[in-house]
């Protein structure tokens, strides 16, 4: 048998080419995720800075405290609700809405293209601002609708029930652009002889959603399922802007808690801890994503 | 910082004519980034000669180790006067005795007010107790509708309350600043009228987010009276109509049996001991704590003077609505000089809101309030048994 043997001067310049992005990826992506590991098994703040020997190591203090606070608890709650709710319901318009746009009866395609993807591209603190003035308890247009219907004033970002369903009607409102140009695109790859013989042998529209539209677009479902949770997940600008984590903490994320324990407080030891435990949470949720997908294939 | 920042570059050229041989270099920064920014320059060895700091987070700094103590200098100095500046003022520059930072501006919280809707509900005064207040409030509240409240306290700020709590006589913090002392008897008072205030409805349970539009409310009279600083002076002065403007005042603050305490707030100018000129910025700092200087400065910002001296000149002296800031500032007290203190106050509300919102009785949320701080303190008190601390 013949054995393939990779000269070792071949093997010099592959690492040779290799060093630039590898010292990269090094020096700006390894480097700072072992230094924040380690920076979350110490106490390092304020005192910290001041004088590197008032910090301790803790081990996994801050991890075991972390589980302990109900406010982690809460903004993992909250994340949570954002990304199970927020998520499928963006998939679900930005998918209504690529099927309508694929629709031979619409007309003007480009048009709402370019009116729904919009949203996804301006700046997110200026939406955010608009927002507000849409939400007024008083003043605000959704609550002038309501009334008119005879509904009675909504305190949308003041209530903590109600926070939450503000935040993801926004958030859903402003990224569902730019799924819906993916799946546009997943539908045109799909093609049209498939409906055409569903068609002739009788199938209705719903029929044909669900036996070719839905497994046809599949991968494009998982690849835009997946990419949304992960953003999702990193909630942060919408209720820093909005409602600053409140009312009683009831729109703070993980990542919103994380800015404050670093940025705000300089505990940078638990920032790190929470940042690690967000990083486990993100990486099961696309795990179990994954799987469900390979099951259903 | 912020507005201070552009001023004091229109002082400084008196300044250089005065002290020919120094130049001044003035970098300004966005408030909201100062904080951050000052930290980052002390760990990269870039700090400034001199700054401005809130100084709340003046101790913070000294736990750094980053300021340069200032009371020889003040002791020695013709135009700095430590007895002509308001004394709760110059309380919140020192830490444990030692002087940090020389007071700039000054910041307390007074009461604006509706002068005749008061009038019209028979408090042709502003009340100076906690009970006539109140009792003021409820004849407002009697004359107003649903949507009309007497008083307005956002309930995400915590001035409000640790005010009451100081005028209770709550040191806040005990045990030298190791523990929360807020379910102690003294704070639990001042919370308990703090929540009976949303509880009968006499102050709203809104955050700031659900006022759009302050000056609009006031001028429909949809509120009467409101907590604040002395920015709404100008805010209040261009903002309402003219017809509004002798319906509107303002007062020292009510305390449990007479005038009451408020809040030392504001800027102080900080030596850093990294500074290599530090002679030469402390002339500045003399220059700019001149009650002549401090007059022009407030002409150009409406930040008021730390200096008696200063609050005689007419421009301030003749200022009806500045008149109770004047008063206020003989009873400002600092907040606990603890490092810790912004992340203690945030939490303050947090729990506030919890009781106001009545998800929580008063004594519950206080005593939830003392476990996060005494969490929060747990890192002091390590080091203050380290004898790290002092």
């Amino acid at each position: 048998m013949a054995k393939l043997r990779i000269p070792s001067e071949a093997n010099t310049a592959a690492w040779f080419f290799l060093a630039p992005s590898l010292a990269l990826i090094g020096v700006f992506f390894f480097l700072p995720v072992v230094a924040s590991l380690l920076l979350s098994i110490t106490d390092f703040d304020i005192y910290g800075i001041a004088n590197p020997s008032n910090t301790r190591f803790v081990g996994l203090d801050n991890y075991s405290r972390l589980l302990r606070t109900p406010d982690f608890w809460l903004a993992l709650r909250n994340t949570f609700y954002f990304a199970f709710v927020g998520g499928p319901l963006t998939i679900a318009v930005s998918l209504g809405a690529a099927l309508l746009l694929s629709s031979k009866l619409v007309r003007f395609k480009g048009f709402f293209r370019t009116i729904y993807f919009t949203p996804f591209v301006t700046t997110l603190v200026a939406v955010a601002i608009v927002w507000k003035y849409l939400y007024h308890t008083r003043y605000g247009l959704f609550n002038y609708g309501l009334g008119m219907i005879g509904i009675g004033p909504i305190d949308w970002l003041g209530d903590p029930h109600w926070a939450m369903p503000s935040i993801i009607l926004m958030a859903v409102w402003k990224s569902f652009g730019y799924n819906m140009l993916i799946f546009i695109a997943g539908l045109q790859a799909i093609p049209e002889d498939l409906y055409d013989a569903a068609e002739i042998d009788g199938a209705s529209a719903v029929r044909r959603f669900f036996s070719i539209t839905l497994p046809m677009l599949a991968p494009t479902l998982v690849f835009v399922s997946v990419i949304t949770m992960i953003g999702y997940f990193q909630l942060f600008a919408e209720p820093y802007v909005m409602t600053q984590g409140g009312p009683l903490r009831s729109t703070t994320s993980v990542v919103l808690l994380m800015y404050e324990e670093g940025f705000r407080w300089w505990r940078m030891g638990n920032a790190a801890a929470i940042a690690f435990v967000l990083f486990i949470v993100i990486l099961l949720a696309t795990l179990v994503q994954f799987r469900l997908q390979k099951e259903r294939a | 910082m912020g507005r201070e920042g552009e001023v004091v570059a229109q002082l400084l050229p008196d300044f250089e004519k005065e002290h020919p041989g120094i130049r001044v270099q003035v970098q300004q920064i966005p408030w909201s980034a100062a904080h951050e920014k000052l930290l980052t320059a002390y760990v990269g060895d870039a700090t400034p000669d001199i700054a401005m700091l809130g100084n709340t987070w003046v101790p913070e700094f000294v736990a750094l180790d980053a300021l340069e103590p200032l009371d020889s200098r003040v002791a020695s100095s013709k135009d700095i006067v430590r007895s002509d500046y308001f004394q709760g003022i110059w309380d919140t520059n020192t830490v444990g005795n030692v002087t940090y930072g020389i007071p700039w501006y000054v910041d307390t919280r007074v009461i604006f007010y509706r002068s005749d809707l008061l009038a019209k509900a028979g408090c042709p005064q502003m009340p100076s107790t906690w009970a006539s207040w109140r009792q003021c409030m409820v004849q407002l509240k009697s004359r107003m509708n649903d949507h009309q409240y007497p008083l307005l306290i956002p309930i995400t700020e915590w001035p409000p309350i640790v005010i009451l709590g100081l005028q209770a006589g709550s040191p806040l913090l005990r045990d030298d600043g190791r523990f929360g002392g807020f379910s102690q008897p003294q704070f639990m008072k001042a919370f308990d009228f703090y929540v009976q205030l949303f509880r009968d409805r006499l102050a709203p349970p809104f955050a700031g987010t659900e006022i759009s539009n302050l000056y609009q409310e006031f001028e429909r009279g949809n509120i009467a009276m409101y907590i604040s600083g002395p920015w709404q002076i100008g805010e209040f002065s261009t903002r309402l109509p003219k017809d509004m403007q002798d319906k509107w005042m303002t007062a020292a603050l009510p305390g449990v049996d007479g005038p009451g305490v408020s809040l030392a707030g504001g800027a102080s100018l900080s030596l850093f001991r990294g500074s290599k000129h530090k002679a030469e910025a402390w002339q500045l700092m003399e220059f700019l704590s001149r009650p002549d200087v401090q007059v022009r400065f407030h002409q150009l910002t409406g930040d008021l003077p730390p200096r008696r001296a200063a609050w005689n000149d007419p421009v301030l002296s003749g200022n009806k609505y500045a008149a109770a800031f004047h008063e206020q500032l003989e009873r400002a007290v600092p907040t606990p000089k603890v490092p810790e203190w912004e992340q203690i106050a945030t939490k303050i509300f947090e729990h506030g809101e919890r009781a106001v919102r009545g998800n929580q009785t008063a004594e519950q949320a206080m005593a939830a309030l003392d476990r996060d701080v005494d969490r929060i303190l747990e890192k002091r008190r390590w080091l203050m048994d380290q004898k790290a601390l002092q």
